[in-house]
């Protein structure tokens, strides 16, 4: 803010997020007028929830491979952490903490820094890994979370917890115990906190966080990082800890992804649909058709892949192959140069500004 | 700056088309007065679409067969179809998009995990649901609920009591799907079981959806154990690979299964010859000799031209359980969802139900079906009552 030129760069910065918050603003009055005149169908009605979760998704995914510039594709293995840690503490908490103004809040703040915290764990040993070699391990990674998850039994009773990797047989409880993660069956009766609200508030969050920190002294280190590993390293900044800070900050809000997935349906399993490589793959297609390092093309991306399948029910069995050609032009259109090209006339005055504008929206 | 106001404006024009689009179909959700609409969700796509495919195969048969009989006390049924790729979530997307359509009564969902997830939704609705293969316990948590095929732990406990009462083995092996509900559930109640009739379990060897392929190491363990009976609660095409497999390493022992192992005569590329003397636990064959199965398989099969499942039977069944469910409580089309559930929850506990996975079929209020599993052998390539 102290020299001319940095003023209008902020200015710019300023300009383009405006428009992102504007967007969600009017998305977020839009569902609300609908709702309040009933005039929404029960399959709209249910793909909000999800619709929010794939934002936050997508949106943390961008920092990690826009904004860092680190392929990962165990982005769901975090998701599925948030989602079974937190899914953990509700239905262990549900008679203990009956609002669910309390639980809830709880709930997302424990899935996310449990997610922070395995990203932290993961991210150490994996940073220093770099390219191809980042995306295989954090595959792996998702992986290994999915299954652990599949064989993990815990049970509570008068003496507390028990854990198994066995069966519930195993776990030697008393009469009065319940099992409450039962292996391949996951957590059956999470309480459903999830709502549009809340889980738009969390989409309002994750934006500005992410916004925030790309505008920030860390995010312009974290993308000389991505730009130039050797000369950032040459002008002092810390790799490690920057790299390890989006991947972390990245984690956290998966996690937070994750509890809004685990109590918004009743039964929550690691499978590859949900918690597999299936998941990172597409939501990694969000951020790719949205535009890597954009995060208002996240934003749009997500929800249009999450609803589009929906909408598609009509072809019944040639569903999902419209929806494949669909993900085909959509790519088409937003990266073959004809298109850019056409876009960028549409969208921007100067010829050097499209070129400033290339680095992050 | 005015060309970016105007992207703004486009994109929430480009929104409201996406809600105004979807708010006119509400009208077309109305209830049709003269017809039941039945809608069913399964997994039509996905790695497990064979089972869903069964399903709404079947089930479109029950549909057409009774509609050219007269309907369901003079009303036609509307049947409708919606893929949920195995996904709960996706399933619940499905409910809604079927609530849209107008459905009045629910038949699914064919897989436990989505069942689960779409009972809740139901239960919340008041609407009436019926899921031919959704075994799982929590499936049908709720008094709304109710199914055609065995639950897992009853499955389980049949096959311990079946085993124990028959002496069919001394030395037990047991190979499980660790990562699949329906067989991990079998596993842990016939475990437990087993220990109650003093079944002596040699051996346990568990895989999981990304390991099942080479089985060998599981089966060493079984050989090594000297165990004489192998219990596989587990679906035919893993089965088979396990029959091949011991084949391979020279081992022997008996093979008992449960419903799932239902169909591994028709695992293509597999030498038939393998499965002889496999034993297995099952409400429905295709091979029996009564008129039900003989007309139903041959319906199937003249319709889409192959040997119907035991997910094909358990929907079809399904069908006719809701008509006999109707027609005992004299409900009519009319009825609002919440009322239909009412009158045809009361009259499932009632009903005696002929189907083609068991005779006599009655059901309890908690929505489990009473029928007795039927022990087969496959001889000469063919079922065999034991």
């Amino acid at each position: 803010m102290k020299q001319g030129s940095r003023l209008s760069n902020m200015k710019k910065s300023t300009k383009t997020n405006g428009i992102t918050y504007l967007m969600l603003l009017v998305a977020f009055i839009v569902v609300q007028i609908f709702t309040a005149t009933d005039s929404m169908t029960n399959l709209i009605k249910g793909l909000l929830v999800p619709a929010c979760i794939y934002i936050i998704m997508a949106v943390s995914l961008n920092l990690t491979v826009g904004i860092l510039g680190e392929l990962s594709l165990g982005h769901a293995g975090f998701m599925c952490v948030g989602a079974f840690a937190s899914s953990f503490f509700s239905v262990c908490m549900r008679d203990v903490i009956t609002s669910e103004w309390v639980r809830f809040p709880l709930a997302i703040i424990i899935g996310g820094v449990v997610a922070a915290l395995f990203g932290f764990i993961v991210g150490i040993p994996v940073l220093r890994l770099r390219g191809d070699y980042l995306a295989i391990v954090t595959l792996a990674f998702g992986e290994i979370i999915k299954n652990l998850m599949n064989v993990l039994y815990v049970g509570l009773d008068s003496n507390g917890f028990h854990f198994s990797m066995k069966g519930t047989t195993d776990l030697g409880m008393e009469a009065d115990g319940k099992v409450i993660v039962k292996g391949a069956l996951g957590i059956t009766g999470t309480p459903r906190d999830s709502t549009f609200v809340v889980a738009f508030i969390l989409v309002v969050i994750t934006v500005f966080v992410v916004l925030n920190v790309v505008n920030s002294r860390q995010g312009r280190a974290i993308m000389s990082i991505r730009d130039n590993r050797i000369a950032a390293e040459s002008i002092g900044i810390n790799i490690t800890k920057y790299k390890l800070m989006a991947f972390v900050v990245s984690a956290f809000f998966a996690g937070i992804a994750g509890v809004l997935y685990s109590h918004n349906i009743a039964t929550l399993t690691a499978t590859t649909n949900n918690f597999g490589y299936n998941m990172s793959i597409m939501v990694l297609v969000y951020v790719v058709l949205g535009g890597i390092g954009n995060i208002r093309g996240s934003i749009i991306a997500a929800v249009i892949l999450t609803v589009l399948p929906e909408l598609l029910r009509e072809f019944s069995d040639y569903r999902m192959l419209v929806y494949s050609l669909v993900l085909i032009f959509m790519m088409l259109f937003s990266s073959s140069p004809a298109m850019v090209n056409f876009r960028e006339k549409l969208s921007l005055k100067g010829k050097n500004k499209s070129k400033k504008e290339k680095g992050v929206a | 700056m005015f060309k970016k106001i105007l992207s703004v404006l486009m994109v929430v024009a480009m929104v409201a088309c996406l809600f105004t689009a979807c708010g006119g179909n509400e009208d077309a959700g109305k209830t049709d007065a003269t017809t039941f609409k039945i809608g069913a969700i399964g997994p039509t796509t996905g790695d497990a679409a064979i089972y869903g495919q069964a399903v709404m195969n079947a089930a479109q048969l029950a549909v057409d067969e009774i509609n050219a009989a007269g309907g369901i006390n003079g009303a036609q049924i509307e049947f409708k179809p919606a893929d949920d790729e195995h996904n709960a979530e996706k399933s619940v997307n499905a409910y809604n998009d079927l609530k849209d359509w107008g459905m009045q009564i629910l038949m699914g969902t064919v897989t436990s995990t989505p069942c689960i997830a779409v009972v809740e939704e139901t239960h919340n609705d008041n609407m009436f649901m019926l899921t031919p293969s959704g075994s799982a316990v929590d499936c049908i948590r709720y008094d709304n609920a109710f199914r055609v095929c065995f639950s897992d732990p009853n499955q389980g406990l049949a096959s311990a009591d079946y085993i124990a009462a028959q002496k069919l083995g001394t030395k037990i092996a047991v190979i499980y799907n660790s990562s699949d509900a329906y067989s991990s559930g079998i596993y842990e109640k016939f475990m437990a079981e087993a220990k109650v009739k003093n079944l002596n379990v040699v051996a346990e060897g568990a895989f999981t959806a990304d390991s099942n392929k080479d089985f060998t190491v599981q089966l060493q363990q079984a050989k090594s154990a000297g165990a004489d009976l192998l219990f596989l609660p587990i679906y035919y095409q893993e089965a088979s690979l396990i029959l091949a497999q011991a084949d391979k390493m020279g081992y022997d022992p008996a093979v008992f299964g449960v419903d799932g192992m239902d169909g591994i005569l028709t695992v293509e590329n597999f030498d038939t010859a393998l499965a002889e003397g496999v034993m297995l636990l099952t409400p429905f064959a295709a091979d029996a000799e009564d008129k039900l199965t003989q007309d139903f398989v041959t319906a199937y099969k003249a319709k889409y031209n192959e040997v119907p499942n035991q997910f094909a039977a358990d929907a079809y069944d399904a069908i006719y359980i809701i008509k006999a469910a109707i027609e005992k409580s004299g409900a009519t089309p009319d009825m609002s969802v919440s009322d239909l559930c009412n009158a045809i929850k009361g009259a499932m506990t009632q009903i005696t139900v002929d189907g083609v996975t068991g005779l006599g079929m009655t059901w309890t209020a908690d929505g489990e079906p009473n029928k007795a599993p039927k022990g087969m052998k496959i001889q000469n390539g063919a079922y065999v009552a034991m």
